[in-house]
Formats: C-alpha cells, sequence, structure tokens
C-alpha cells in the first residue's frame, strides 16, 4: 500500500464512481476496486447488481455458518439473496449483457485510450488467465465506466494516447474515474474532457500524469 | 429404457473414448459434476478436449484431470486458479482456446439449438475476431461466431427425476443448463433423485428430453472464496 498525499482512496474512488448510479439502473460490477462500489449506493437510489454467473439482485456476503457453496458472485465469493433476486443460466445472464439490458458497467483497467479503447485482460509475455465476461460487458452495456489508478508502479499514465496492451473493446468507455479525477466523454467520436479533480489533485499534476490528449477546460 | 444409473462410472459405461471433446458445467467449483469428474479420470481416456468456462483448482474439479494429463485442449474463458493448468500450458503440453464468456455460453447455446453459426460485437477490434468473418448489421461491425457441441456433457443439478427433468439450485445453474442441450449424450448427477411427478412442470430448468443418463450423488461443493459479514456490522 502507498500513501497517497493527494487524491482518492480506493474506496473513495469506488465512492465516486457510486454517485453515476440512478434509481432502477441494472449494474454489472467488475472485479476489484469496482466490487467497492456496492458499498456506496446512495440512500434513496435502487439499484439491482447483476452477476454474470447468473444472478439478478445480488446480497450481501452471508453471516458465518450461513455460506452456500451453490450460492457465489462471478468472483467465486460467496453471497447472498435479496427479495428481488433471480437466478438463470450463463446464456441468459449474457443475453442481458450482449443485448443492452445493463444500464452500466464499472470495470477495472490496465490502459484507457483518450478513443474509449481499454484494456484490461492480458499481458504478453505473462501467464493469460483469460477474458471472462470482460470482452461481452464493454461491447453489450450501454455505458461503460473504468475505474482504476492514474499510473502504474512506475509511475506512468495508464490513461494513454493509444493503448498498448490487447484490447478488450474498442471505443467503449464513456467514463474515466481514477484515483486523480473524473472525465467524461459525450458520444462515440468526443474526446475526454476533466469533469473534476480529487481533492489536493492540482491541474498540473494530472496533466502531468495523463498521455491521452484531454480536453481541460 | 431407464435412464437413472447407480453410479457415475455405470454412467459413463461405453460413452469415452480417446480424443473426445467433453462440456463439463458450472462456474469456477460452483455447480461442477464432481463424482463424473472423478468417473472421468477413472476411465483413464485421453486426449479430451474440454469446454468448461474454468479449469478447476489444484487438484479438485477439472485440475484433477489436468494432474492425469488426460485433457489436451481447453476452451474456456477464465484459468486463473490453477497452477498444474499453468505449468502444462507453458510448457506446451495443452492447448487453450479462449473465449468471453457470453460468446461461449451462446455458442454452447447455439450449438445445442441447432444453430451453426451467429454473429456478435463481442470482440471486434481484438484479438479474439481474428481470422472470423466480419459482417456489418445497421452500420456496426459483428464478428462470426459458431457453434458448439461435445460428444459427452457432464451436467450437475439439484433435483431430478427419472425422465431427465432437472432443477438448477441458485447460482449453480450458469453452464450446466446450455451444456446440457449441446452434448451428443448428456449424463448428469443430482443431489436428490426425486420421483416422477414431484416435480413443478411450471419450474423445470431443463426438460428431461436433453437428458441420457442420470445418477444422484453426494458432493463436495468446495468454497473457493468464503467471504462473509460480521453479525454485528
Amino acid at each position: 500500500m502507498t500513501e497517497n498525499v493527494s487524491g482518492w482512496t480506493r474506496d473513495e474512488m469506488a465512492a465516486r464512481a457510486a454517485q453515476e448510479l440512478e434509481d432502477g439502473f441494472y449494474v454489472n460490477l467488475g472485479i476489484g476496486i469496482p466490487t467497492l462500489v456496492a458499498n456506496h449506493i446512495p440512500d434513496g437510489v435502487d439499484v439491482t447488481l447483476q452477476s454474470e454467473n447468473g444472478m439478478l439482485g445480488m446480497g450481501p456476503f452471508p453471516y458465518e455458518g450461513e455460506e452456500n457453496p451453490d450460492l457465489i458472485n462471478a468472483g467465486k465469493q460467496t453471497i447472498t439473496t435479496l427479495p428481488k433476486s433471480s437466478f438463470f443460466d450463463s446464456a441468459t445472464s449474457f443475453a442481458m449483457i450482449r443485448g443492452g439490458h445493463i444500464d452500466l458497467s464499472i470495470l477495472g483497467a490496465m490502459e484507457v485510450a483518450e478513443n474509449g479503447d481499454i484494456a484490461n485482460w492480458m499481458i504478453p509475455g505473462k501467464m493469460v488467465k483469460g477474458m471472462g465476461g470482460a470482452m461481452d460487458l464493454v461491447a453489450g452495456v450501454k455505458r461503460c465506466i473504468a475505474l482504476f489508478d492514474h499510473t502504474n508502479k512506475r509511475g506512468e499514465s495508464k490513461f494513454l494516447k493509444a493503448c498498448t496492451l490487447p484490447l478488450t473493446g474498442r471505443n467503449c468507455i464513456g467514463m474515466v474515474i481514477t484515483d486523480l479525477g473524473v472525465f467524461t466523454r459525450e458520444g462515440e467520436q468526443r474526446r475526454f474532457r476533466l469533469k473534476e479533480l480529487a481533492p489536493g489533485v492540482t491541474l498540473d499534476e494530472v496533466k502531468t500524469k495523463t498521455e491521452a490528449d484531454v480536453i481541460w477546460d | 429404457m431407464s435412464k437413472v444409473y447407480k453410479t457415475a462410472s455405470a454412467a459413463l459405461d461405453g460413452l469415452t473414448f480417446d480424443g473426445m471433446s467433453v462440456m463439463s458445467g458450472g462456474f469456477g467449483l460452483c455447480g461442477i459434476a464432481e463424482n463424473l469428474i472423478a468417473a472421468l479420470r477413472n476411465t483413464k481416456v485421453k486426449d479430451i478436449t474440454c469446454i468448461s468456462n474454468n479449469a478447476g483448482v489444484d487438484g479438485f474439479g477439472l485440475g484433477q484431470l489436468l494432474e492425469t494429463r488426460q485433457i489436451s485442449k481447453m476452451i474456456s474463458s477464465y484459468v486463473g486458479e490453477n497452477k498444474e493448468f499453468e505449468r502444462q500450458f507453458l510448457g506446451g503440453e495443452l492447448e487453450l482456446e479462449f473465449n468471453p464468456q457470453g460468446t461461449l455460453a451462446e455458442r454452447i447455446r447455439a450449438g445445442g439449438a441447432g444453430i451453426p453459426g451467429f454473429y456478435v460485437k463481442t470482440g471486434v477490434g481484438t484479438v479474439i475476431a481474428e481470422g472470423k468473418p466480419v459482417r456489418e448489421f445497421d452500420g456496426e461491425d459483428y464478428i462470426m461466431e459458431t457453434g458448439l457441441k461435445a460428444d459427452l456433457s457432464i451436467i450437475k443439478a439439484w433435483k431430478g427425476d427419472a425422465e431427465g427433468n432437472l432443477i438448477y439450485n441458485s447460482t449453480a445453474r450458469n453452464f450446466n443448463a446450455p451444456m446440457a442441450t449441446a452434448g451428443k449424450v448428456t449424463v448428469v448427477e443430482v443431489d436428490e433423485l426425486v420421483p416422477v411427478g414431484s416435480l413443478d412442470p411450471n419450474f423445470i430448468h431443463t426438460p428431461g428430453i436433453f437428458v441420457q443418463r442420470i445418477i444422484e450423488a453426494k458432493c463436495e461443493k468446495r468454497i473457493e472464496n468464503r467471504t462473509v459479514r460480521e453479525k454485528n456490522a
């Protein structure tokens, strides 16, 4: 863990992403920081979480002793049902995703490019675990938010002019939330624009750490 | 002709051969046909092409068939949890074909439904699209994917009857339901074999026509990632 003097912690990034949730939304949360978004759903906003292994209306983790091996989420964690929950098979699950029935997907990313491309599934030369449902999600969900640390361990920008890693999807990210700020773009042809800076982050800092061509005003 | 068999080995008798393709239901370790996987291992058939979303963990689930090197090719979407898998793959002993999870599920559904090919947006502009026909629909590019079938599907369900009607439990339905339709022969293990007529026809997930053989068997149901919350939270 590195101490950030400025910018958002992982939990604060998740809380910021949660502000994008709207009442009545069906939402799929990726593994990692996006999972934390579930802890920050605003009061009065009714959101139904989809888990691509076959569940709508994902509930919280079970109490100890109440774990059910037949009831897990896509991260293979034990979970519970809610009164509104439903179960379905994997083909039906991806009919929801590919068919555009899910309102919002929040995903982690290794790289995002200024044209909305995302890479989050493989690093050439390293053991590849697979894309799981990520390619289906970015291709099919109405709106995709990428939630990731602005720079890598070497301090290099992960918000790039063009992705260097193999793509998960092309031109599919509409919003970027990092530890440094929020960037949005309207429509597939538009550039990202800086929407807000995280507390304590200066415009100069985020400019220095961003390779992507972003509208800063 | 009865579909009910006494043991997993008996249920696989005469169905297995070297070079065969096998669909194995489950997501991670949730809803895998533990007894049929063990029985398949005991047949010692080799050179299996295994179609399964994941590859089990070391020594459990499909990890058992990897340990004995009975699998020569996996068609999967995510295989992260298995060191023996990684070793064999990096050593060039195991062939691997990644499919996006939804594409994999739909290929299986299509295979079972008699659909040899279909178009999806998933993977356009990625390595997944390489070599696949592209077609434009309403101004957007789609890639062609093909239906998948297998010589054998091994399926885990919650309740089943002698007709082969099945009900799955919770998220253990996952790939089991589509795979049950796409096996030339589909063999199922259930937690409970119940009398014909006791399952409500309104709530059958897999109708018996897709099932050729069925056994009742106890499963360990190992939990891959146990997560709990505090009582007083």
